[in-house]
């Protein structure tokens, strides 16, 4: 990660609250969906920040406002250090050249009617402007690029599979060459064969082009192969963000460890002896969010404090930012939580730092091993780490 | 619970099973020729991309294909019967009772004008000659069985109060309140987060081992197939181009296809490189399956294969292992050799 560029993107404190008005003739507001409630992050040039969550958590709210498809209720969204947040629709449309967006959906994101040479070309046209040799030119340059055939160019979207819609969609999103892309879940509606397709050509125009991603996505081992920084959100928060390697090596948020122990990995030996940290619950109403911490309600190191009062984002260790009262650190990679006790406290050796044991009951708490995923019948060299 | 009657045979034996559905456009070939079977106790994983006919089997095997629209040919013995075969009157004494299905979808497949409280006793009430406390106590168990809080309380609810994952506990009390010795499961956490889904694969496991049932989980997710499967089914093109335990599947996969799909996943435990190795090209038309090997327009080892094989004669399901087999021209060498490749890249040990 390169600290000295100035960010693409810098967004602070962004807020974005859909209203929820009453039913009837004259409707009022009688409540607040809090989408995205206080989020900070910076996107640097040329690199990826993945935001990863689950449905409802904000995410894909979080990147439409940054381009103000939806208006933010508060906060601040500095574009290439020009703060965009109140600039009218006719102030947008320079910054709109700069940034552009692919949707998850490749069947709903393109007019039916329109042909695909149309739908790249109107970049152009929306912009006024004209590349040299002309437009149909950079267009089928474009179809090339990203893997399509250029003589298609006169062909409807319905005539092509889910893969070459959603690079129907990349070609029209880098036509003019834009500085940052917001990618919301663009490959979660593809099959894996052509998933990885995808995300090699996103990564290959990234290089190329010096694109910078926001990549909203809810599949972490997706975000883990083209992220740089990965941010974890839930309940309209960023809960944790850190460089890829730091969140998925050394998780701190309890939320974080409960997401990534429950994605099965495809390896049965490996992923029969993980130990599993099962959520309890579902997710609560972003219209009614829990007091204090969001995640109290369903989480495994939940004390008092955290109903009350709400964990500000620190930063950990450098570039590593967590919002949580108890952070996991002293598991580091030795051990992993199996169950929910929430009356669990470390029991502290003499110079005051974590014994590993824990007042009460140990039974929740398993030496598992160096590896993160290690399980107890883990042998003591098991071969190719299994989480690094 | 009746005792299986027929001792030697499996307790679900499907062979040579074909469903075609004439189009404008032409014959779709959903399914070609496919055969397994799956014993009590039992999950069988089948894995495939989209429209590769894993669904379409499945939908065959619980008689759901109407068959006005569709050619549906082949066997699909259950506890001695065929199920292909049978009368539409007989499936329905068996669907509910001694097979059920659980839909990937829990909103569009519950009723949403019911209360969910007699959707379940229908259930019951289908089956049973009960009377309306003891469907009721029945489904109120059965609600408390699958997780569902306030069980009693619930009972009197609509499908739109419940989240998705409460629905898709609904879905799965329905699916399980009369025993069946059989579920098919369609892609059923496909639409849910992972820590619910975590939760839903979990108890599906728990309740597979209470009432013995044989579970055909349908999915696309090999961390899923890792995780629950003992048998694998690998389709693709309509067909099943390689089977086996699940250790064979992801310790000694040897089909092309299999490889490909297990190097291009990408990793949660690690990253091996900036770039994935995708699969070249898309998956084929049901309606223009290709000549010979279904997979040999995407296949990097066709030039292995003398006389223009893969392109010309369908490759048969050949033992490679005692329950292992696969559907494949290369020479065993070859095909070894292809499979040690992709285990070093995902960095496990051949053997």
């Amino acid at each position: 990660m390169n600290e000295s560029k100035e960010p693409v993107l810098r967004v602070t404190d962004l807020r974005t609250y859909f209203p929820v008005r009453s039913k009837g003739l004259f409707p009022k507001t009688i409540g607040q969906v809090k989408a995205v409630d206080g989020v900070s992050f910076m996107v640097h040039p040329g690199q990826t920040l993945g935001l990863v969550g689950e449905s409802g958590c904000g995410k894909s709210t979080t990147g439409r406002s940054v381009l103000r498809l939806v208006e933010p209720t508060s906060g601040h969204i500095e574009f290439d250090g020009v703060d965009v947040t109140n600039l009218s629709h006719k102030e947008m449309v320079p910054i709109r050249r700069k940034a552009a967006m692919i949707f998850q959906d490749p069947y709903n994101a393109l007019n039916p009617r329109h042909t695909v040479g149309a739908i790249i070309s109107a970049p152009f046209s929306v912009q006024g402007v004209t590349p040299p040799g002309g437009v149909r030119k950079a267009v089928k340059e474009l179809m090339e690029r990203v893997g399509l055939n250029p003589e298609h160019y006169n062909r409807y979207p319905a005539e092509f599979s889910g893969g070459q819609r959603q690079r129907i969609g990349i070609a029209r999103a880098v036509a003019l060459r834009p500085r940052f892309i917001v990618c919301d879940e663009p490959v979660s509606a593809l099959d894996v064969s052509i998933q990885a397709q995808v995300i090699n050509l996103l990564r290959d125009l990234q290089d190329e082009f010096g694109i910078a991603y926001l990549f909203v996505a809810h599949d972490l081992a997706v975000v883990r192969q083209i992220s740089h920084q990965v941010a974890v959100m839930y309940l309209g928060h960023v809960m944790e963000l850190a460089t890829r390697e730091d969140l998925y090596a050394r998780p701190l948020h309890p939320y974080t460890h409960a997401l990534l122990s429950a994605i099965p990995i495809p390896d049965p030996r490996a992923q029969k002896q993980r130990e599993h940290i099962m959520l309890s619950g579902d997710l609560p109403s972003p219209a009614a969010p829990p007091s204090g911490c969001v995640f109290h309600t369903r989480c495994f190191q939940a004390q008092d404090i955290c109903a009350v009062e709400k964990p500000e984002p620190t930063e950990f260790e450098p570039g590593h930012q967590v919002a949580c009262h108890f952070p996991i650190e002293e598991f580091l990679g030795t051990k992993e939580i199996i169950g929910p006790d929430p009356g669990l406290t470390p029991r502290l050796g003499a110079d005051g730092s974590p014994t590993g044991e824990y007042e009460g009951s140990n039974d929740l708490i398993r030496e598992l091993g160096t590896d993160y995923g290690a399980g107890p019948n883990t042998p003591i060299d098991p071969g190719p780490a299994i989480w690094r | 619970m009746t005792e299986i009657s027929n001792v030697q045979r499996p307790f679900l034996e499907v062979s040579d099973l074909a469903v075609q559905f004439p189009t404008e456009d032409g014959i779709v070939h959903a399914v070609d020729g496919v055969s397994f079977s799956i014993e009590r106790g039992q999950t069988l994983a089948i894995v495939g991309e989209s429209g590769s006919g894993k669904s379409v089997t499945a939908q065959a095997v619980m008689g759901l294909i109407n068959k006005r629209n569709a050619d549906v040919s082949g066997q699909a013995i259950f506890d001695g019967e065929d199920l292909v075969a049978m009368s539409d009157e007989g499936l329905r004494k068996l669907r509910g009772s001694k097979m059920a299905m659980i839909f990937q979808d829990p909103m569009s497949s519950l009723h949403p004008f019911y209360r969910i409280g007699d959707q379940l006793t229908e259930a019951v009430n289908a089956h049973h000659k009960v009377s309306k406390a003891d469907a009721r106590e029945r489904a109120i168990e059965m609600l408390h069985k699958v997780g569902i809080p306030l069980p009693a309380k619930r009972f009197d609810d609509y499908p739109h109060q419940f989240s998705g994952g409460m629905r898709q506990r609904v879905m799965i009390a329905m699916a399980l309140i009369n025993s069946p010795s059989l579920l098919i499961a369609d892609e059923p956490t496909t639409a849910l987060d992972v820590t619910v889904q975590a939760q839903i694969i979990e108890l599906i496991s728990q309740l597979q081992q209470e009432f013995d049932t044989a579970v055909i989980l349908i999915t696309h997710d090999l961390g899923i197939v890792a995780e629950v499967a003992d048998e694998v089914a690998v389709m693709y093109g309509a067909r099943i181009v390689e089977r086996g335990s699940v250790d064979d599947i992801f310790y000694h996969p040897q089909m092309p296809y299999t490889l490909g799909l297990l190097a291009s996943v990408p990793r949660l435990n690690e990253v091996r490189s900036d770039r994935l190795d995708p699969i070249p090209g898309n998956p084929p038309s049901p309606i223009r399956l290709p000549a010979g090997c279904v997979f040999n327009p995407r296949c990097a080892h066709q030039d292995q294969v003398a006389d223009d094989l893969c392109r010309t004669v369908r490759p048969a399901l050949q033992n490679v292992g005692p329950a292992h087999q696969v559907r494949c021209h290369l020479p065993a060498t070859e095909r070894q050799a292809a499979a040690d490749l992709t285990l070093s890249l995902l960095g496990r040990p051949g053997r």
